[in-house]
């Protein structure tokens, strides 16, 4: 049962061949079993989600299901879930019950998914491993003795594990497409804007944008069309008409433009991996696409434009966490300055602690222009580089990440080298465009991505050339031994 | 090249209202100082006349109507409060009394 896509799950619940409190039981059960391995999972809301499921199969009965109607689902614990403990992985929120749903959250439970818990992150977001989360490290469960990606790793090891069908990520600078990538799993993160960030708890405001994991691109089209759409209570919410992404699954891929652009395949890339995507451009130009050599010159620029905007962000959102409102308070304060600091400096870990500092300098009296200001800049650039390229070609496809799944431990005494192997995930998010991951081959035993870039609001495109390579490949659907 | 040392350290972090322990301030002078190192490989490009990107849509903010949408809900907010009192948030006292 766990093997089965979310798409096959929903045609069995509509056959009535199972119900989704028998589903529901049974996930939850996989969720149990293997926690304690993968540490995928901060809280498993049980009885909310044996809840949810009866009420999915009342309506079912009455006729009232929609499409997804309960399919068991998880969220990463960075989406507010009312009266749920959410805590983006830190000790300062260890005690926080959002008073409110986020808007994915919401969506999710308005078409009937069930939530079976919150999975486990770097701690807000910040993170490429999942190591640095107050609850401990996720394994990845094709070797635990690895990472399975972060800041969205709980979720990725989740559905890797098949412990859920489904789950939602959260997508600053990579951390859906680089824990899907390394865990063997689809991943998609739309267009900013696409998906609300109402109730995301926010780490970088420009850069963040909500998305899925899923075995396919097929359930991703699925889950877009609960999860994508205008929110006035998010300022920056996109007001841009949503297709259906499952209606367009099936076009032909005759006459796509695919570009792979050569700084993507420059040094640092594991050489096996550059094979495994050149097979899977083949694979595309087989089902009638064409490939072409592409450029982005200031690929380079990315990770220290990065290193600017996104610890600048932080350093301003993360003011609100102060020990008043809500949160982790220090014992027995001196006076209100020693409750800021110490509450902040006990609550927040230390990669957190070193980009609110990093943040902090470059938006410091003097420093403002040769930091934030150049940041923009050089942003903007590589943004023109894109467009530039979508002159071209319709699609981008290139490796997730330069190397496969490391060894917990390995990365944690070097921040930078941590931060370097975001390089080819960066770069879409300083400019907004939709990523997505999917599996495309393995490399001794563990998966390798393959990444596809669109330019704005062409998340449907991806969908259609990730399930059309899905229809000639069965990367998806291995899965690791021992779940 | 920026190097943070160990007074820049105290400063950024006094900023940023974040209490450091003494014996991390040598190891947290290092990583910022590699991490600026990091950052300050931009500045080998030339960004002369490029208009800064600040929202990667260029998206102008939206304006709303102005009415109200929100409930009051102080009760449910202030249950999750570390400490308060009379509907108001008690922080250590700030003014001296004389």
């Amino acid at each position: 049962m766990h093997t089965k896509t979310l798409q096959a799950l929903a045609s069995a619940l509509a056959d009535k061949s199972v119900s989704s409190v028998e589903l529901t039981e049974h996930f939850l059960k996989r969720c149990r079993e293997h926690n304690d391995n993968l540490n995928s999972f901060i809280t498993l809301t049980e009885e909310t989600a044996l809840a949810q499921a009866k009420a999915a199969d009342d309506a079912r009965a009455k006729g009232n299901a929609g499409p997804l109607t309960g399919i068991p689902f998880a969220q990463k614990d960075l989406f507010c879930t009312k009266g749920i403990k959410t805590t983006c992985a830190s000790k300062m929120l260890d005690n926080f019950i959002a008073p409110y749903d986020a808007t994915l959250v919401t969506k999710c439970q308005d078409a009937g998914l069930v939530s079976l818990g919150k999975t486990n992150m770097d701690e807000f977001a910040m993170g490429s491993s999942n190591e640095n989360s107050h609850y401990g490290a996720v394994k990845n469960p094709w070797d635990t003795a690895r990472v399975p990606g972060g800041s969205s790793g709980g979720s990725a090891a989740a559905v890797a594990a098949r412990l859920v069908p489904a789950a939602s990520g959260t997508d600053t600078g990579g951390s859906i497409r680089q824990p899907a990538s390394f865990s063997g799993i689809t991943g998609i993160k739309p267009t900013y804007g696409r998906v609300s960030r109402y109730g995301m708890i926010a780490f970088a405001s420009s850069l963040d944008q909500g998305g899925v994991f899923t075995q396919t691109a097929e359930d991703a089209a699925l889950l877009m069309n609960v999860i994508a759409g205008f929110d006035p209570k998010d300022s920056t919410s996109a007001d841009v008409a949503v297709p259906d992404y499952a209606a367009t699954l099936n076009d032909s891929l005759h006459g796509l433009k695919i570009g792979l652009p050569k700084e993507y395949f420059a040094e640092g890339l594991d050489s096996s991996i550059a094979t495994i995507i050149e097979n899977a451009a083949k694979t595309l130009e087989q089902q009638g696409a064409s490939v072409t050599e592409i450029s982005l010159p200031n690929t380079p620029s990315a990770i220290p434009v990065y290193y600017v905007i996104a610890p600048a962000e932080c350093s301003s959102n993360l003011s609100r966490f102060d020990g008043v409102r809500y949160g982790y308070r220090c014992e027995a304060p001196n006076d209100l300055e020693d409750l800021y600091k110490r509450s902040r400096g006990e609550g927040f870990g230390a990669e957190v602690k070193r980009r609110i500092m990093i943040g902090t300098y470059a938006l410091s009296a003097g420093y403002y222009d040769a930091y934030y200001l150049k940041a923009q800049q050089v942003r903007r650039m590589i943004s023109n580089d894109f467009q530039q390229a979508f002159n071209d070609v319709d699609v981008i496809l290139g490796p997730t990440c330069p190397t496969t799944a490391f060894k917990l431990g390995e990365k944690t005494t070097d921040p930078v080298s941590m931060y370097l192997n975001d390089i080819y995930t960066i770069s879409t998010n300083l400019a907004g465009l939709p990523g997505m991951s999917i599996p495309a081959g393995f490399v001794d035993g563990m998966p390798v991505g393959m990444q596809l870039i669109g330019n704005h609001f062409s998340e449907a495109k991806l969908l259609n050339i990730g399930h059309q390579f899905q229809q000639v490949t069965d990367w998806h659907q291995q899965m690791p031994e021992g779940f | 090249m920026s190097t943070i040392d160990a007074n820049a350290v105290n400063n950024i972090a006094h900023l940023a209202r974040l209490a450091v322990d003494n014996k991390h301030i040598p190891d947290l002078a290092r990583d910022l100082t590699n991490i600026l190192d990091l950052v300050e490989q931009m500045n080998q490009i030339d960004t002369q006349g490029i208009e800064p990107q600040a929202h990667p849509l260029d998206a102008k903010q939206r304006l709303r109507n102005d009415e109200v949408t929100e409930i009051n809900q102080r009760e449910l907010f202030m249950s999750i409060a570390p400490e308060t009192e009379a509907g108001l948030y008690l922080v250590p006292k700030v003014i001296d009394a004389e």
